[in-house]
């Protein structure tokens, strides 16, 4: 079973820039990379379970705020130490000015 | 025997320079070699959430099945106990002889001991994965801890104590604590917390005499007081573990003595992370001598990428973060390197201070704030002290002005 569901609004999210967004339990990171397309991935670091909305997005990378480990937002591939485990990426769409993301 | 890289000292450094070998493509023997009894491990949370977990574990930088994979021989625990660099061998203390082509010191570096007598067994120092837990089984609701010396590891070991319910004396010989790296007014926000809290921070307070009877400690001041507890923790800085080296005949300098590429005078040799000192190219090439985990991570990497021959400096601005209760310290740079401070708030409770040297410009940014409040711009002041950049104070101080976009112009 897969959904998708509003995540927010395009315009809610600079360019080359993240957002937290929170739906049943569970909480996701919203993208828009430097040249204007929409990413979504898991909202947690995969190192300490930081809150990567708080992170710096450059070019294709998020880096998390609390040890600067590295992340393709894109892909969700870890670009090295600390973080060693991937982030789960979801399907995305913006239909209407509003952000979807396919969760399930 | 063997032959190939040989690493000693398996912590934070040692452990990222044997995997940064293979990451490579290096095909030779790899060997790691440490003390500890266990896998390489992050030493940082065991003074923050590994002290307040319920079964406190070691997290490890690799497991036994990655090192496995990657081909790693990992001796454990096993302690160097010479280097012959005219052989290119290290003897190990069981008698043992391993041939090395290039040879990494990520050694780290030791608790700074308390030049006192009465120090008995209630007096302990918190390094390794063993101490935290030798610390761990005191803390409890209404234990007394005292923690000599009001540094990073002390107080965020004073937080975690808190956390856990046990009463809490710092004492810090300096007039505040985190004299050292740390601006006064961050260091007034570190205070105000542990005391609302509820631990007690005694600043000037230098100890007379010390009196430990196994089962607990009395720690008499300078000014008469007497704080009786039953666990004393040592936290009065750290140092460089260079004693092997030293006696191999390389240069020590508050550290092993290496250039930016890592290399010790001994083209076969080469130091990294918290055990060597070296020249800092944003800071005119200074000599500096770390203790910071990204450091180690970072440096462990170059080693590995030197060791193979690319011959590529150290370029890096130090950062440092430390976390107690629910505040984060990020700091990016050598705040001694300025003569000036700008502040910028970011919201209500997080401020950054950019540090300016007397020609403009920024060397340090130091921030504080909840959780991750402060971590975006001081990733970002840390661009722009790479940079070398020179900004307009107005600038810095206005939380209108994005750094994002300073770093652009
Ligand atoms: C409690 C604590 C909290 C910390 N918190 C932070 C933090 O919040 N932020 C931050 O930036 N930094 C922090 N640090 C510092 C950070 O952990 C260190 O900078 C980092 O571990 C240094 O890595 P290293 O590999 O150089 O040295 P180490 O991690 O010390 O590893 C060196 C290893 O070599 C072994 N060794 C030494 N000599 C020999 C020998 N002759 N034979 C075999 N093995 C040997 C040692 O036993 C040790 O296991 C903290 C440190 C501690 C102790
Ligand atoms: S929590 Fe993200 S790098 Fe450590």
């Amino acid at each position: 079973m897969s959904e998708w569901i509003e995540a927010c609004g395009a315009d809610d999210v600079d360019e080359e820039d993240v957002i937290r967004f929170d739906h049943a339990g569970h909480t996701f990171a919203i993208y828009r990379s430097p040249d204007d397309e929409y990413f979504a991935t898991d909202g947690l670091c995969t190192h300490e379970q930081v809150h990567l909305s708080g992170g710096l997005v450059i070019d294709d990378i998020i880096e998390c705020p609390k040890h600067n480990g590295r992340f393709n937002y894109k892909t969700g591939e870890a670009k090295g130490a600390p973080v060693c485990v991937n982030l789960k990426t979801y399907p995305v769409k913006v239909e209407g000015g509003k952000v979807l993301i396919q969760v399930g | 025997m063997n032959g190939g890289m040989v690493i000693i000292g398996a912590g934070e450094c040692g452990g990222r320079a044997a995997l940064a070998l293979r990451d490579l493509g290096y095909a030779g023997p790899v060997t790691l070699i440490g003390d500890e009894p266990h896998l390489p491990y992050e030493r940082p949370p065991l003074s923050k959430d590994a002290m307040v977990a319920d079964a406190p574990a070691v997290k490890a930088i690799a497991g036994e099945a990655d090192l496995a994979d990657k081909a790693i021989t990992h001796l454990r625990p096993v302690t160097v106990a010479s280097v012959d660099r005219a052989a290119k061998l290290v003897k190990l203390a069981d008698g043992s002889e391993l041939a090395y082509e290039k040879l990494l010191f990520a050694t780290g570096s030791t608790p700074r001991k308390l030049p006192m007598p009465g120090l008995g067994r209630r007096c302990v120092y918190l390094r390794t994965f063993d101490d935290a837990l030798a610390i761990r089984r005191h803390l409890r609701p209404q234990s007394r801890i005292a923690v000599v010396g009001g540094g990073f590891i002390g107080l965020e070991l004073a937080a975690s104590a808190r956390r856990l319910g046990a009463d809490v004396a710092v004492i810090e010989a300096q007039p505040r604590i985190l004299m050292r790296g740390v601006p006064a007014e961050i260091a007034a926000v570190v205070h105000a917390a542990h005391e609302a809290h509820g631990a007690k921070i005694l600043c000037g307070a230098g100890i007379a005499a010390i009196d430990d009877d196994g089962q607990k400690v009395q720690l008499t001041l300078a000014d008469g007081r007497v704080i009786d507890a039953d666990l004393a923790v040592i936290g009065i800085g750290a140092e460089p573990n260079t004693r092997l080296a030293e006696a191999a005949g390389l240069r020590i300098e508050n550290g092993i003595a290496v250039d930016a590429m890592l290399h010790t005078a001994d083209p076969a040799i080469f130091a990294a992370g918290d055990c060597c000192s070296f020249p800092l190219a944003v800071y005119g090439g200074r000599r500096v001598r770390l203790e910071a985990w990204r450091n180690a991570q970072e440096q462990g990497a170059l080693a590995a990428r030197n060791m193979l021959g690319h011959e590529e400096p150290v370029s890096a601005v130090p950062w440092f973060w430390s976390d107690q209760y629910e505040l984060t310290m990020q700091i990016a740079g050598l705040s001694d390197e300025a003569n000036s401070s700008i502040r910028r708030d970011i919201g209500e409770n997080a401020f950054i201070l950019f540090h300016l040297a007397g020609d403009g410009r920024l060397v340090a940014a130091s921030g504080i704030g909840p959780d991750t409040a402060v971590a975006r711009d001081i990733r970002l002041a840390e661009m722009l002290i790479a940079k070398g950049a020179r900004l307009a104070p107005a600038a810095l101080a206005s939380p209108e002005v994005k750094l994002k976009r300073l770093l652009a112009g």
